[in-house]
């Protein structure tokens, strides 16, 4: 029907196309400054055999098209900063502007990371700057702000721990993970050379501490914990189980994915935490970007300290700052050059903004919680009855009655304007609905969401239909997943012509 | 706070409705022993301005103001102010992974652009987005390899990025892989001869990069062919991604890593980039990372989803392919309008340009006594040169004419001690390789 009537009845800017569709030889978006030397002879200075003829299919178009095709495409995205986005575990909260008007100065993204130390202290400040901060919100002894991201942070972690245990003579074979725990959490042991146990949660979805004792054998590792638990429940009895592993040689590392519910309210390393990592893509405000950059900093006691990764900033004489290449017992490098220092930045802005007042948002993000938590209870199955940190899980289970399911809601909330929550996860509970508003919500922004979901169990009773086909009101329908996995089209090939096709 | 919408009455009024007398009430289940009690000592509260200030402060500490000839894996190259504006638009910004593919079409569809860019690139068949950087995109395509072949040996060229390869031996430590290191030849290239030597049935890779940490061309063809006749992979690490505008890419290659700094990225002091892994499509099951497909909606529109997420850790808990979860994507989009702004033409001008300076600068250079060319390979934009004293003293005589002299080899290459790797980008002007020329002469001509 849109192909007969081009532009009354629906404009390109509701159904742009992939730029290379828009491209036509000649054209330009970019025009560099003359050049100011001899022009070189590619065949001549590279060889005949290295010279390129050109890319195939490369984009041709200006700089308006550019602009208008990109922004077109951004209005198709749901963000932060049209609405809440109570994405469970993700932590989506507000990107404070000043985090990035800060890390765009020049003398700070525009730094080289070979150039002198004596010409990059300021680079070096920001980082010895935001080590002190997050040592002192973790309560933990040293840290490394080198990994790139959570999962990256998780492997950097248990590599510490198994230089640690490998200097005391065994590596030891396994790591203890709770069956509530972020897949990450298991491929990252995998990766640091650790077979996988499984731990089930006890009841009440904590961990399990009787098995536990039974499980912890001079085998294991570690035992990775999240706290609070991808079920947003405090675990009560961390200090015990950090006990029950020490007893034994292992160490207790903690995935700091739900660091929002603890900055400044208490410390993972007065509970007996060993590791853990940060999410700063979280925690500390940095953009998501639509899937990354992150930080993931591991902060660690003072044990495994020297098995940090290279180079280590220390402080010298005069309080000159530098970076120390080589640490005999160092578990190498996890990444070039000194981490993501642009999300680092970030970060800190995102703290000296606060200063110790992050405490208030953690209270804020937990009251919000909490507040859902309430308003919801009765319409939604709350399967776990503990009290809620920063988020709350709830199931679909009264819904499903209906037959309307965790991943209907979740698109139907779409239609009432907000981010679906996180569906199906964590994995212990069938039919997850896990509800993370984060401090940055209002008390106006929590209603109506909480309104939204009200409405929505309304319709999964009266009009299950409704919900089912969800959303409505968004510029593509459910799209089929299932045949994009089974015949993947992963790139834009240019159309055979028709002359060619009829070959 | 202004970053907290709430005011003193609304918290009471929400904590009324939860049914609780205080907000330390909501903290209940945190034994009380381990409650904080004193504020944190950090400092702040800062006001916007403030935080501009501190950071203005921080940055006036560093180089600005010097010219540089540093590379290495980290190129200065021109940016357009369109890139940023476009990844500063919010619903790009603070938009999560498109994990719901419905409102998120835009960060679908920029990826799977991204995709066919990098594969136009490199001259492969499929390419996901994205890695964290040069540096893991390369081990992750060696642990690619390992799966593939099920072999547990991996070659690596000296020549290699000397950051990579120790992020390759980090991960290859635990996971079984054994790495050695294929020598260069005179000529700075990978030595084919040891290589041969070192080929056996049991190497899952041959890991190479091209333009090399010398600035060296290598050749792929003769590399990829002796690889694959062992039932190896060629694995071919790009840190320089300009090249390609110019340089044929490395169509022979089974997997191709490659960091995208040079794609509109500011050098950061070393982050965050975007590394990209880039394959054939068969090989597509092993492949890391997150992967955009193209598909059509309930009523047959085009859409995209992410797609192949069987090999991800997020549903394959410990099978999947990698651990990766958090990417780069918002420097793949920059990467993306970047390379788009380019476009086929800018691209092979800006190759040209940094190909025409380099030379330009290297011709400058061999003017001054005592200086000496060191590899004779071809080269791109960045190129050795031999001097005829420490090349750390002479970078301190640089400094003290604002000038950020070459990398000094001898620290990753006991062997290439007073050599120093010179980096040239269509960003250094004439004028600026003149001084620097002039600089040098005058510090090897300084009584030591």
């Amino acid at each position: 029907m849109y192909e007969r009537i081009k532009k009354a009845s629906r404009h390109t800017n509701q159904s742009e196309g992939l730029i290379f569709e828009k491209s036509s030889p000649g054209k330009r978006a970019f025009e560099l400054p003359p050049l100011d030397v001899p022009a070189a002879d590619p065949a001549k200075a590279l060889g005949a055999n290295h010279r390129r003829a050109g890319i195939e299919g490369f984009p041709e178009v200006s700089e308006i098209e550019v602009l208008r095709h990109f922004t077109r495409l951004s209005t198709w995205n749901y963000a932060i900063d049209l609405g809440m986005y109570p994405l469970g575990s993700c932590t989506m909260k507000y990107n404070p502007r000043v985090n990035e008007f800060v890390a765009r100065l020049e003398g700070i993204a525009t730094e080289h990371p070979y150039q002198p130390q004596e010409l990059s202290q300021g680079c070096l400040k920001i980082l010895r700057l935001l080590e002190k901060c997050l040592l002192e919100i973790t309560g933990m002894d040293a840290i490394t702000l080198q990994p790139a991201a959570g999962a990256h942070g998780e492997m950097t972690g248990l590599l510490l721990i198994r230089a640690y245990l490998q200097k005391q003579g065994n590596p030891r074979k396994k790591v203890l993970i709770p069956d509530s725990a972020h897949g990450t959490n298991p491929a990252t042991a995998v990766i640091a050379g650790y077979e996988v146990e499984n731990i089930k949660s006890e009841s009440h979805g904590q961990i399990d501490v009787e098995k536990l004792r039974d499980l912890v054998t001079g085998d294991v590792a570690a035992l990775m914990i999240t706290n609070p638990s991808t079920l947003g429940i405090f675990e009560q009895r961390i200090p015990e189980i950090a006990e029950i592993l020490h007893a034994k040689g292992a160490l207790l590392y903690m995935d700091g994915a739900n660091m929002n519910a603890l900055a400044g309210v208490t410390r993972p390393g007065d509970l007996g935490v060993d590791v853990m990592h940060l999410n700063l893509h979280k925690t500390f405000s940095t953009p998501h970007g639509g899937g990354g950059p992150g930080a993931g900093p591991v902060a660690m006691k003072k044990i495994l300290e020297p098995f940090r990764p290279v180079p280590i900033l220390v402080e010298k004489e005069g309080g000159r700052l530098a970076l120390e290449p080589v640490r005999p017992d160092s578990i190498g490098k996890v990444k070039a050059f000194a981490g993501n220092f642009g999300v680092l930045v970030r970060a800190l802005a995102y703290i000296l903004a606060y200063g110790p007042g992050v405490r208030q948002a953690t209270e804020d993000a937990v009251l919000n919680a909490n507040y859902i938590r309430k308003q919801l209870e009765g319409v939604y199955e709350l399967p776990y009855s503990l009290p809620s940190m920063h988020e709350v899980v709830f199931s679909d289970a009264l819904q499903k009655k209906n037959g309307v399911n965790t991943m209907d809601i979740a698109k139907r909330l779409i239609d009432y304007g907000f981010h679906p929550y996180t569906t199906a996860f964590p994995l212990i509970v069938a039919g997850a609905m896990m509800i993370e508003p984060t401090e940055s919500e209002s008390k106006e922004e929590c209603d109506m969401f909480i309104d939204a979901m009200k409405a929505i169990a309304e319709e999964a009773a009266t009009n299950p239909e409704i919900v089912k086909t969800a959303p409505h009101t968004t510029r593509v329908r459910r799209l089929d997943e299932v045949g994009a996995a089974r015949k993947p089209v992963l790139r834009w090939k240019p159309a055979v012509p028709r002359s060619e096709a009829a070959d | 706070m202004r970053y907290l919408p709430k005011s003193p009455a609304e918290r009471q009024e929400m904590l009324a409705a939860i049914g609780a007398k205080s907000i330390d009430e909501l903290f209940s289940s945190i034994p009380e022993r381990f409650r904080l009690r004193e504020a944190l000592k950090i400092p702040g509260p800062y006001s916007e301005a403030e935080v501009i200030q501190y950071f203005k402060e921080r940055a006036a500490e560093n180089s600005n103001g010097y010219t540089s000839f540093l590379g290495a894996g980290v190129y200065n190259h021109l940016r357009s102010v369109v890139t940023d504006a476009i990844i500063q638009r919010g619903e790009f910004l603070t938009s999560y992974t498109p994990y719901q593919a419905e409102i998120t079409q835009g960060t679908l569809q920029a990826i799977f652009e991204f995709q066919t860019l990098m594969c136009q690139l490199t001259g492969q068949e499929v390419a996901n987005a994205s890695m964290y950087d040069g540096s893991t995109a390369t081990t992750e395509a060696v642990l690619m390899a390992e799966r593939l072949t099920s072999r547990q040996r991996v070659l690596v060229a000296r020549s290699v990025h000397p950051e990579y390869r120790e992020v390759l031996k980090t991960y290859a430590k635990n996971s079984g892989l054994r790495v050695e290191e294929i020598p260069f030849t005179a000529g700075g290239t990978m030595d084919s001869k040891a290589l041969q030597a070192a080929l056996k049935d049991d190497v899952a890779a041959v890991v190479v990069q091209s333009p090399n940490f010398f600035g060296v061309i290598e050749s792929y063809a003769p590399l990829a062919d002796v690889t694959h006749a062992a039932g190896a992979m060629l694995v071919v690490a790009i840190a320089e991604g300009v090249s390609l505008g110019l340089v044929k890419p490395p169509a022979e290659a089974d997997i191709v890593a490659m960091e995208g700094q040079s794609f509109g990225l500011a050098p950061s002091y070393g982050g965050p980039f975007a590394g990209v892994i880039a394959s054939r499509d068969k090989f597509v099951r092993q492949m890391p990372g997150r992967l955009a497909g193209q598909t059509t909606d309930s009523e047959g529109q085009r859409g995209f989803v992410l797609t192949l997420a069987t090999r991800e850790q997020h549903i394959r808990r410990e099978k999947a392919t990698s651990n990766i979860c958090t990417n780069q994507a918002l420097c793949a989009l920059a990467a993306t309008v970047h390379l788009t702004l380019l476009g086929k033409e800018g691209l092979r001008e800006m190759a040209e340009q940094n190909l025409a300076k380099a030379q330009f600068a290297l011709s400058e250079l061999l003017k001054i006594p005592g200086v000496r060319r060191t590899f004779d390979a071809p080269f791109f934009n960045e190129f050795t040169i031999e001097l005829p004293r420490s090349v750390k003293i002479v970078n301190s005589d640089l400094l003290r004419e604002r000038i950020i002299g070459p990398l000094a080899l001898g620290t990753a290459y006991p062997e290439l001690t007073k050599r120093a790797l010179v980096c040239v980008t269509e960003t250094t002007t004439r004028a600026e390789i003149e001084r620097f020329a002039g600089a040098l002469k005058r510090a090897l001509e300084r009584p030591i």
